[in-house]
């Protein structure tokens, strides 16, 4: 089989898997999510068979097609597919993931009413996703883009019968499509100035002067499709959605929300990296290192064991885009892998958490308590010893711990703004501190993560009686996905820890930008590797050092400490996520509402009320007038005066019908000598 | 008195004669009496016509004798009339005959 076809197979199979499901699926009951995994499975495979083109040594692009999709006018739309490295790495990803969570969500789900609708989602979550992986054009991508809104919304609100679940696919949805407003205009302002919409065609295009060196247009255009990334990677300001999907299964969170959907943003910044000018990097770069230290804060105040790897989440994507802002291209897209396997492994511990949790709630008929409150667990260690060990692997990787592949993406990253500050100075050392800050704060809330919810003795021993360990079929994943957080999976065939060169590093080479000298970024950031090393070890140590300090050994009073720090507010304003839900209800959603009533208060109370009930009134009135002027000046005088009139003379008429026939022939002889007399006269 | 006028003076003697019984008279006998100068104030008219008017056809003649029957019929019929009137009343003062008037 050649390349195109597998293409073809890799995207429509899962597509295929969302109708099997969704015709079929209920008649076949639960046996169902076979033909779903033997689907994911084959796309699995072809998935790896790409990847291993690559160490075939293939130079260039594997695949590049492109088709005609509509023509309007002038106007041409051409669909196709573009797969390289890049591309072949991120399908495994997502085909890794994808068919974890599938295997993982048989057990799950196991007795969820909706449990095959459900596998059809996720199926065509995969074909979307794949869809984007494999897209050649901007449209196509932002067509896909929106279909992996489409079926993120319809699994966040997969338990739709609860608000919050309703409320917070909504919530998604209307956030994301903030961004793709942005995307879109900024895909046309492109196309419009390059008339097309191929990725490769853009690049070549802006490199020979498409833009005349407008680069400030360029740089809008660039921030504008960025944009998109903003709302679907969950950067700040339009990262609210994201702790609220959480409302969503934990297998979907692990596969949309932490591993791939999320990251697409991350990805088409990847793809249109080459074009962005410096303006628009540093821009992507701040809104990076923002996104990255400020979720990371929240994350420390989290109870909910999702919420807290879910502003991770927000945490490492931001660290992600500020990877690509400051030029470590490579770096970017390498945590983006990284961060797939081992968040999508914390995720999925957390499941199992959260199912032993559910498990013997059941048990003891409570159903009040919050399986997903780490206040309620503890000691939770002997008892899913799978679980711990996967996530405790995971949460090494996530901290920056050498020997597992967070360190080595994480320290690329950090290099990467060390460099930036080292060659643009002044404010950009906001960049590496936010990088380090979040590092350790990383490295704190999710050593807290794991003693709260594994460590020392249990919260409610009731419940914990009750707790086992998760089925094979969810304990597998982990295993897997545990051992991919390790370092060796990526440096392959070198096996050195703390150096991240190995088959990614080769396969992805950085690549060319319209205004950065690719070159001297990478000696910058070689350069500043060491020192970014030594610091992040540092602060991943501290971090996890404080980490046990308060909740391991608990000799730091924890209650005092935070009453201490509410004292200036600082407590308050991590616990409610710096108030940005509250500061967009207060300036975007009230005055909304303030101005949607005030006009259909003018609306209604004035226009409708007075305006156009007023040339009602007036129409009564005028009617009115003209009845009256009508019945009693019209009707009454002038044709009831006919009649009377008729009467009056009939009536005095009457008098000369005699009924005597002399008298009439006297008239007619008078008549006569009267006409006589007139024809004489004249 | 060889000439036309003397002839239309008679006729219109007798047609004013006729028409003053007509319209004066109570009585229906009266009454079609003066109908019937009326008509030969007509029919002298006619002849004269026809005798001084140059007309070398009797057309006048003709005329006249049609008014002759049409005088005939007509005498016939109000006669029966009058009979009736007199049969249901026991007058012939048409004054009487009003039951028809509302």
């Amino acid at each position: 089989m050649n390349i195109l076809t597998l293409a073809f197979i890799v995207l429509f199979l899962p597509l295929a898997s969302f109708f099997f499901q969704i015709f079929f699926g209920k008649r076949i009951g639960r046996n169902a999510h076979w033909f779903s995994l033997i689907a994911i499975g084959i796309t699995l495979g072809i998935a790896i068979s790409f990847v291993a083109n690559i160490f075939l040594g293939i130079q260039g692009p594997m695949l590049e097609v492109s088709g005609e999709w509509f023509t309007t006018g002038d106007f041409t739309v051409n669909l196709g597919f573009y797969i390289d490295n890049v591309a072949a790495i991120m399908m495994l990803v997502v085909a890794i993931i994808s068919f974890l969570v599938h295997l993982y969500s048989t057990e799950y789900l196991r007795d969820d009413i909706r449990y095959t609708r459900y596998f059809g989602y996720l199926g065509l979550f995969t074909f979307s996703m794949n869809g984007i992986v494999l897209a050649d054009s901007l449209i196509m991508m932002y067509v896909f883009w929106e279909l992996v809104g489409l079926s993120s919304y319809l699994l966040i609100g997969h338990w739709f019968e609860k608000d919050s679940a309703a409320n917070a696919n909504k919530k998604a949805f209307l956030t994301n499509r903030v961004g793709d407003i942005g995307m879109f205009i900024g895909i046309m302002i492109l196309f419009f100035q390059l008339g097309t919409f191929n990725i490769q065609g853009l690049a070549e295009g802006v490199y020979f002067g498409g833009f005349d060196g407008n680069m400030t247009l360029l740089a809008i255009a660039g921030v504008l499709v960025f944009m998109g990334a903003v709302g679907k990677s969950a950067q700040f300001p339009l990262h609210i959605w994201l702790p609220d999907a959480m409302e969503g299964p934990t297998p979907v969170s692990a596969l949309i929300h932490a591993a791939t959907m999320v990251a697409a943003g991350v990805y088409m910044t990847v793809r249109i990296f080459p074009i962005l000018p410096p303006s628009a990097l540093e821009v992507i770069a701040v809104v990076g290192g923002i996104t990255a230290i400020f979720a990371a804060i929240i994350a420390i105040t989290q109870t909910d064991i999702k919420r807290v790897l879910a502003y991770s989440t927000v945490s490492q994507l931001g660290y992600m885009i500020m990877a690509l802002g400051v030029g470590a291209y490579q770096a970017g897209f390498f945590h983006l892998v990284t961060h797939a396997m081992f968040k999508g492994c914390l995720f999925l511990a957390s499941g199992s958490v959260i199912h032993a949790m559910h498990h013997g709630l059941h048990k003891i008929n409570d159903h009040h308590t919050d399986p997903q409150d780490m206040r309620n667990m503890g000691g939770m260690k002997s008892k899913l010893p799978i679980t711990y060990w996967t996530m405790l692997v995971a949460t090494l990787a996530i901290s920056g711990v050498p020997l597992f592949s967070g360190f080595l993406s994480k320290d690329a990253i950090l290099a990467g703004t060390l460099a930036y500050f080292n060659t643009h100075h002044g404010w950009t050392i906001f960049l590496p501190i936010a990088g380090f800050g979040a590092a350790i704060i990383t490295a704190f809330y999710m050593f807290r993560l794991i003693f709260l919810t594994f460590h020392n003795e249990p919260k409610k021993p009731e419940i914990y009686e009750h707790l086992h360990e998760s089925p094979m079929a969810m304990t597998t994943p982990l295993v897997i996905l545990s051992i991919l957080s390790f370092a060796f999976i990526f440096t392959l065939p070198h096996l050195n820890p703390i150096h991240s060169e190995g088959w990614f590093t080769h396969n992805v080479p950085m690549v060319e930008n319209v205004g950065l000298d690719i070159k001297s970024v990478k000696e910058e950031i070689d350069h500043a590797h060491g020192s970014a090393m030594t610091i992040s070890l540092i602060v991943a140590s501290l971090g996890i050092a404080l980490s046990f300090l308060f909740y391991y050994f608990r000799k730091v009073n924890v209650k005092k400490l935070t009453t201490t720090l509410d004292k200036v507010g600082l407590y308050r304003l991590s616990l409610n996520k710096f108030y940005i839900d509250e500061i967009y209800d207060a300036l975007i959603y009230r005055p909304f509402l303030w101005l949607t009533k005030m006009i259909s208060h003018i609306d209604w109370d004035l226009f409708d009320q007075k305006f156009i009930d007023g040339w009602g009134w007036l129409t009564l009135k005028a009617s009115e007038g003209s009845g009256y002027s009508d019945y009693n000046w019209l009707d009454q005088k002038v044709v009831d005066g006919f009649g009377k009139l008729t009467k009056f003379f009939g009536r005095k008429f009457r008098l000369a019908q005699t009924g005597v026939i002399q008298n009439y022939l006297m008239g007619g002889v008078v008549g006569i000598i009267l006409i006589f007399v007139i024809i004489q006269s004249f | 008195m060889d000439s036309l006028n003397s002839y239309l003076i008679i006729s219109a003697v007798l047609f004013t004669l006729g028409l003053y019984g007509v319209m004066t008279r109570r009585n229906g006998i009266a009454i079609l009496m003066g109908i019937e100068l009326i008509l030969n104030s007509a029919n002298l008219n006619f002849i004269a016509f026809n005798r001084f008017g140059g007309m070398e056809k009797l057309d006048g003649h003709i005329f006249s004798i049609f008014v002759m029957v049409l005088a005939a019929a007509e005498a016939v019929v109000a006669l029966a009339i009058i009979i009736n009137l007199f049969k249901n009343l026991d007058t012939v003062n048409i004054d009487n005959a009003d039951t028809l008037k509302g």
